[in-house]
């Protein structure tokens, strides 16, 4: 029997990654629209999303700190490993910065975040249009970039399972009843 | 003694009280006027670049003062380009239409100790409203400045119309506050 994760890193791993690609194509969508009550109502369930991602991570990593994942497979080459743990260093980097470049980027151009409306982020920046401009082109790079690594991500996950028939995808999905 | 230190008193400050002070030069620099108000529960901030005032005011006449502002819509800064676009359309101050807004000062009560209540029309996007505005009034040298606060309802002036009309996502409430920096001739 494979090793898998244990059931709360999977179900945090399964909720981040939905609300992760919610955030990713309500960004993308609602950046390009023209001013009106409905923008302003998606940019407020944007906001709120990504405070509840980047809460959603502080969990996740604390759990990640008591519980290491399973072992990669000793078929992996000792590069293939570098690659493995380079990647997830940086998906969790990105999803720590690219809130934190939200939430300034926000404080910058002077639309404070209030948490669903109710619980006020501090600002830590003033209001600063040339800042406000730089931090949303510093949240659509990283943005691009987490991406990039997500495909990565994602084909490397695929090819295991497909093509090299091993257990890593496996072991992050549902368990199977053992017959 | 005690006589020539009221004399020398007498000669010092007698001078300034004989002469009205007349404060009536806005030094547009030192001045500003701001709005405030909520954007589904988020306070905003934003203020006009451009206004032209007529202000004559003496603080031992203050019932004989005026203080008329014409603010150039088109100059607002909302702290967003698409903002600043979006309200010069016609749900909001219909800018081609009516391209500024205008307050003309009545009646002024002065309250003691440098307060001061101004009231007087503003007329916005067309409608004229009766407002009362609470003011001080600082003298610093040879500059007096005027700080003041007032909340008005977007909706008395049908500003923000059409989809905009509901007040969920913009309040209906704005806070005016302006700080107006004038010096005397």
């Amino acid at each position: 029997m494979s090793e898998h994760y244990t059931p709360p890193a999977k179900i945090l791993h399964w909720l981040m990654a939905a609300l992760l690609l919610a955030l990713l194509i309500l960004g993308v969508y609602m950046h390009d629209l023209p001013l009106s009550p409905d923008k302003l109502r998606l940019y407020a369930w944007h906001k709120w999303a990504g405070v509840s991602a980047f809460l959603l991570l502080l969990v996740r990593l604390g759990w990640r700190v008591g519980h290491r994942p399973p072992p990669l497979p000793c078929s992996l080459s000792r590069h293939m490993r570098f690659a493995a743990h380079a990647g997830h260093l940086a998906l969790y980097g990105l999803m720590l910065a690219i809130p934190l470049s939200g939430w300034l980027m926000s404080s910058a151009k002077g639309f404070q975040t209030v948490w669903f409306g109710v619980l006020p982020i501090p600002d830590l920046l003033d209001k600063n249009k040339a800042i406000g401009d730089l931090l949303q082109t510093v949240h659509w790079g990283l943005n691009l970039l987490f991406v990039l690594i997500l495909l990565g991500h994602i084909g490397a996950a695929l090819k295991h399972h497909f093509i090299d028939r091993d257990d890593i995808l496996s072991r992050m999905l549902p368990r199977r009843p053992e017959n | 003694m005690t006589r020539r230190i009221l004399a020398l008193l007498a000669t010092t400050f007698l001078p300034l009280h004989a002469h009205a002070v007349e404060y009536s030069q806005v030094q547009s620099a030192q001045s500003a006027i701001r709005f405030t108000y909520q954007q589904m529960g988020v306070a905003v901030d934003g203020h006009f670049q451009r206004f032209s005032s007529q202000l004559s005011f003496d603080p031992a006449r203050p019932t004989a003062a005026k203080a008329n502002f014409t603010i150039d819509l088109a100059s607002i800064d909302t702290g967003a380009p698409e903002g600043d676009e979006a309200v010069a359309g016609k749900p909001w101050f219909h800018t081609q239409a009516f391209p500024t807004a205008r307050f003309v000062s009545g009646p002024i009560k002065a309250l003691g100790n440098h307060r001061y209540e101004i009231s007087g029309q503003l007329t916005l996007k067309g409608k004229t409203q009766e407002i009362v505005i609470p003011t001080t009034f600082t003298p610093q040298g040879r500059d007096g400045v005027f700080d003041g606060q007032v909340t008005i309802r977007r909706a008395d002036f049908a500003v923000g119309e059409g989809s905009w009309a509901k007040f969920d996502l913009v309040a209906n409430d704005v806070l005016i506050k302006f700080r107006i920096t004038a010096s005397s001739k």
